[in-house]
């Protein structure tokens, strides 16, 4: 009886290093082969339409169903998941970019900090979509049009974190020490503030991912995103639209729920990695 | 020979006088104690006379000069080694951020080479605090000031630290202001004491 | 005849989670055996940074939950599972903490000490004994409205010390009492313990000043990288150190400015790396073969119980 109890334990209790690196092994190769995939299926075969299958229901041959033009969902949607990464990868870079210059930029001095504050503040405040909207217009719409937009919106809260651990780094007694020593502000900046920075940049770029793609298609599906021809799954969804009434669930339903899966798969990908980079969180 | 010399310092925090007109000089081959009531201000001067205070009014100069940039020639141990030593760095870095003393030394001071690879969270207090000393007695140093150094250690490492410091501090004329509220340690150790409340108004 | 509090073989281990979420297993106390009578102070000495402390939240039953216990913890004979613990706790065993900054910062002095009380009868009742507890250690009417940040060292130790009193505690814990005072605050901190004593209370003094614990306890147990090495009457701290057994226990005394400021070679080394066999055995001058690979047993030689399989003896 015991002994039987000890081996369930056994197996549920796999180490958590084990664990996390499992579980985020398997969404990584998910995430990536969903990407990869996008450029070995024949966009013109998929996308053309074939009058022959006309809204067919989920089947072992078709398995998200049809679309009314008698194109696969299945294909579709993978090739919406693949522009939802890219639009996602894109727009972190761009984030990121600007919220590590800002971050940095606030430790130079307090007026400067105050100033850096007040932009955070500023963006922070604006609603996301209507400001991704505009943003998206001013750079003329289309796939560059929202990759900037979003890309633009989305530094708010890893500059907010990097500014303030910058902070925090900086009042610290090594680095106060690390001056007496007559290191340089670079010298400070490169083997001090820098590799403690780092893990932080990288859990925040990835949970900004699932932000992004979610901002994406939500204006793709309201008409301001990427373009109608383009297979995005905020497109396919507002397309469905029009056909949830006769009966097509599936049309919305298994693009809407692989966008989910999706957007969950980054988020566990960032927890996962916030533990493995900073041990602490992780203690119980 | 090497003076440390300060001269009128006030610092104040907000309205809250801390040091009032402190005047104090010492030289290079002295091991001064300085004995003072918790919260009387000894931690606030020892980060005046080591830069880690730049607000303050008053002077604090080596042989009348005020030290400029680059090492700084007066160092501060503290209590707490673990916080200044960067948590995720290596202790060979931590070594030699300042410098890298040579093996005989690393010996004299019990510190083992297989330290070297470890976090400072994978060693104890005592073996943290001889890689301060050792870290801030640079051939550079002319004044170390030991800020209850060891306070959080237990009596067998005290005595240690302090033989393996002073031999080295004599050795290069380095001169060590013992900062301490144990009496009986600064008796043992220091050429003579000086109270704070002596030395300000 | 039991006595009063009866530690037996209590260990206190962490998992921890290091870069890369590499596993470790922390021991913070090893196998600890010790009680407590009334009219009496145990020291519990060790160096800072061991998690002495834990052992006080053991006794409490407020281990944060990761913590990995084993060993039994006996009340007047009883023993203590956590219903009992929570039940004493604050009651008949109460904890003196380290600072002012275990009490609420946005609290009134006089309402943490007496805690929530919903009946008002009661409530004045203890609001009365709290006044005259307060009297006894000069803390005036105008203490019991200040905020924790406005006392000073001497009168936050004083209020910790009273508050703890509330409750008629048969069993009083005090972790670090003294450091952070100023030489007059320590005296006074010390002789109110030793008064507490008098009136017959049993007291745990979790410490790494081995002055204060000279100074206040009747029996000392010294830690070692979380071991018990030796439990000996505090007279035996004087003199050349003669009658401490434990080689450890000898060269820290020995080691104490007052006495000889004498120089032993060997560290304590940190506990993510804690020596098989005797914890001491690398830094011992005394070490026998058994000591590399045996983990000695505690045992009583003349009076002192210690962990040792070579101790010394008086005329060495």
């Amino acid at each position: 009886m015991t002994k039987t109890e000890e081996n369930k334990q056994g197996i549920l209790n796999i180490n958590l290093r084990t664990k996390t690196l499992i579980i985020t092994g398997i969404a990584l190769l998910i995430l990536i082969s969903v990407f990869v995939s996008n450029y070995f299926i024949d966009h013109t075969a998929v996308l053309t339409s074939n009058f022959y299958n006309v809204n067919q229901p989920p089947s072992f041959e078709h398995w998200f169903g049809t679309d009314w033009m008698g194109r696969d969902m299945f294909m579709r949607t993978l090739l919406g998941l693949g522009i939802s990464i890219g639009v996602g990868a894109f727009a972190s870079i761009i984030s990121t970019i600007v919220a590590i210059l800002l971050g940095v930029f606030s430790s130079v001095n307090t007026v400067v900090d105050e100033i850096v504050t007040a932009v955070i503040d500023l963006f922070g405040s604006i609603p996301h979509i209507l400001l991704i909207i505009l943003v998206s217009l001013a750079f003329g719409g289309g796939y560059y049009g929202v990759v900037m937009a979003v890309g633009l919106t989305h530094w708010t809260p890893l500059a907010r974190i990097l500014r303030a651990e910058i902070k925090k780094i900086n009042t610290s007694e090594y680095i106060k020490l690390s001056n007496e020593f007559g290191k340089s502000k670079m010298w400070i900046a490169r083997k001090h503030i820098f590799p403690l920075i780092i893990s932080q940049i990288i859990v925040g770029v990835i949970l900004m991912f699932p932000h992004a793609i979610m901002h994406e298609a939500s204006i793709s599906f309201l008409g301001f995103g990427l373009p109608a021809h383009e297979p995005a799954i905020g497109i396919i969804l507002s397309e469905s639209m029009k056909y949830l009434s006769m009966g097509y669930w599936w049309l919305a339903f298994y693009p809407g729920l692989s966008l989910l899966f999706l957007v969950l798969l980054f988020d566990l990908i960032g927890e996962n990695v916030h533990k493995l980079l900073d041990p602490q969180s992780a203690q119980e | 020979m090497d003076v440390l010399k300060v001269e009128n310092v006030n610092f104040n925090y907000g309205s809250h006088k801390i040091l009032t007109n402190l005047n104090f000089s010492m030289e290079n081959n002295q091991v001064i104690g300085l004995f003072g009531d918790s919260g009387s201000g000894k931690s606030t001067f020892c980060k005046v006379l080591t830069g880690f205070i730049k607000e303050y009014e008053g002077t604090v100069t080596i042989n009348g000069e005020v030290p400029q940039g680059g090492f700084n020639p007066i160092q501060l141990i503290y209590q707490h080694p673990e916080k200044v030593m960067n948590p995720r760095w290596k202790m060979r870095d931590v070594l030699e951020e300042s410098w890298m003393p040579d093996d005989n030394l690393l010996d004299e001071f019990g510190i083992k080479r297989e330290w070297f690879n470890r976090y400072p969270s994978e060693l104890s207090g005592g073996e943290l605090q001889r890689f301060s000393i050792l870290r801030a007695l640079n051939p550079n140093t002319k004044f170390i000031i030991a800020d209850e150094i060891s306070t959080m250690l237990d009596a067998v490492t005290q005595a240690q630290i302090w033989d393996s410091l002073l031999k080295l501090a004599r050795k290069n004329n380095v001169g060590v202001l013992v900062v301490s509220h144990d009496k009986k340690l600064l008796n043992r150790i220091c050429d003579s004491i000086v109270y704070l409340s002596d030395i300000t108004e | 005849m039991s006595k009063l509090l009866e530690i037996e073989k209590l260990s206190i281990s962490f998992s921890q989670y290091f870069k890369g979420l590499e596993q470790r297993e922390l021991k913070v106390l090893s196998d600890l055996t010790m009680d407590v009578d009334d009219h009496e102070i145990l020291a519990v000495l060790g160096s800072s940074g061991s998690g002495k402390s834990l052992l006080a939240h053991a006794i409490l039953g407020i281990l944060p939950s990761n913590a990995k216990v084993s060993g039994s913890i006996r009340y007047k004979g009883k023993e203590m599972d956590d219903e009992l613990k929570e039940e004493l706790r604050g009651n008949k065993i109460s904890f003196i903490p380290q600072s002012v900054n275990n009490l609420n910062p946005l609290m009134k002095v006089k309402e943490q000490a007496i805690g929530y009380i919903k009946d008002e009868k009661d409530k004045e009742k203890i609001i009365k004994k709290q006044r005259e507890i307060f009297n006894q250690y000069n803390l005036s009417e105008e203490v019991d409205e200040m905020y924790p940040f406005q006392l000073s060292g001497g009168m936050a130790r004083k209020v910790l010390i009273s508050t703890a009193l509330l409750n008629d505690p048969e069993i009083i814990i005090a972790d670090e009492p003294t450091p952070g005072l100023d030489e007059e605050a320590v005296k006074e901190t010390i002789n109110n313990l030793v008064e507490l004593k008098e009136k017959g209370i049993g007291m745990i003094l979790i410490t790494h000043d081995i002055n204060t614990a000279i100074e206040t306890s009747d029996r000392i147990a010294i830690l070692y990288l979380g071991y018990v090495i030796e439990i000996t009457d505090t007279k035996n701290f004087s003199g050349e150190g003669e009658k401490l057994l434990h080689p450890y226990t000898r060269s820290l005394y020995r080691a104490l400015p007052e006495t000889y400021f004498e120089l032993t070679e060997g560290h304590q080394p940190s506990y993510q790396n804690i020596p098989k066999g005797c914890p001491y055995h690398e830094n011992c001058s005394r070490q026998i073969r058994e000591c590399h690979y045996e983990l000695p047993e505690l045992r009583e030689v003349n009076g002192t119980i210690i962990r040792c399989f070579n101790p010394l003896g008086e005329g060495d």
